[in-house]
């Protein structure tokens, strides 16, 4: 086992660990929390593929915006939240059934592929990912029209979240 | 080397656990918790595609980025009407937000 799969293999464990406490944590705020360590986690996987450029955004725009956020709005919407009645829905088993069902319906299909035990080539040499990237996001042959739009939707959404959560006086 | 199998796997667990987070929490924030969850295993899986595929197609990188986009939006635009659905009717459960439900 080489020095890369033991941390992958710790990441990994990290991030199940604290999903699973994302889901089943009565206390929202300590479920944002875990929900900042399961993207920090992510962060680190992304790092181990070589996507320098999404670990950084993961760490700055997930857990510096979007985590942020969310334990904004926990704490606006708190009063009466603190943990009156269960937090599950009734049937949570079954849902758990279904999840598991996801993951095996998952799990069957991909071993079935044969892609699926593919090692990763080594980078060519001199190759800049994070260059090309760069280039494929603004080039008119490569991505600059989803670029955009994604820039309009954005926009868009944060105008939107602006008007629904106002109040008139 | 770590195999392509390794992050697929792990990224159907991630998966599985944001839907049961989805289907089975009753606060409406805490279903948002869980639809981040399922967002970032499509991610690892579409950047691991990408490393093992042929790394100089950027779509993988690419789409992760949208995605990120989209994630914010959706985030910004569902904390909003939660965070409006709790002025006016003071609950954020979302079985208790049935204005809709005839």
């Amino acid at each position: 086992m080489t020095f890369t799969q033991i941390i992958f293999l710790i990441t990994a464990a990290v991030i199940l660990g604290s999903a699973l406490m994302v889901v089943s944590t009565r206390n929202l705020v300590h479920a944002a929390l875990w929900l900042i360590v399961t993207l920090f986690g992510v962060a680190v996987l992304y790092a181990i593929l070589n996507a320098s450029f999404l670990a950084v955004v993961q760490v700055v725009v997930y857990i510096g915006a979007i985590a942020i956020l969310f334990i904004f709005a926990i704490m606006l919407t708190r009063r009466e939240m603190l943990d009156r009645g269960p937090q599950l829905n009734r049937g949570w088993w079954l849902n758990a059934i279904i999840a598991v069902l996801t993951f095996g319906g998952l799990f069957w299909m991909l071993q079935g592929w044969s892609g699926f035990s593919k090692a990763a080539a080594d980078f060519p040499s001199g190759y800049d990912a994070v260059g090309q990237l760069g280039k494929a996001l603004v080039s008119p042959t490569g991505f600059v029209l989803p670029f955009e739009v994604a820039s309009v939707l954005l926009l868009a959404a944060l105008v939107g979240a602006v008007y629904v959560a106002f109040t008139r006086k | 080397m770590i195999p392509l199998s390794w992050y697929l796997i792990l990224s159907a667990a991630l998966f599985s656990i944001g839907l049961f987070g989805v289907l089975s929490r009753r606060n409406a924030v805490a279903i948002l918790l869980g639809i981040e969850l399922m967002l970032n295993a499509v991610n690892i899986n579409l950047v691991s595609f990408w490393r093992y595929g042929d790394v100089s197609m950027m779509a993988g990188q690419v789409f992760a980025i949208i995605v990120f986009a989209v994630a914010a939006s959706e985030v910004a635009v569902g904390l909003a009407l939660v965070i409006s659905v709790y002025r006016r009717r003071n609950t954020v459960i979302a079985d208790e937000i049935d204005l809709m439900k005839w």
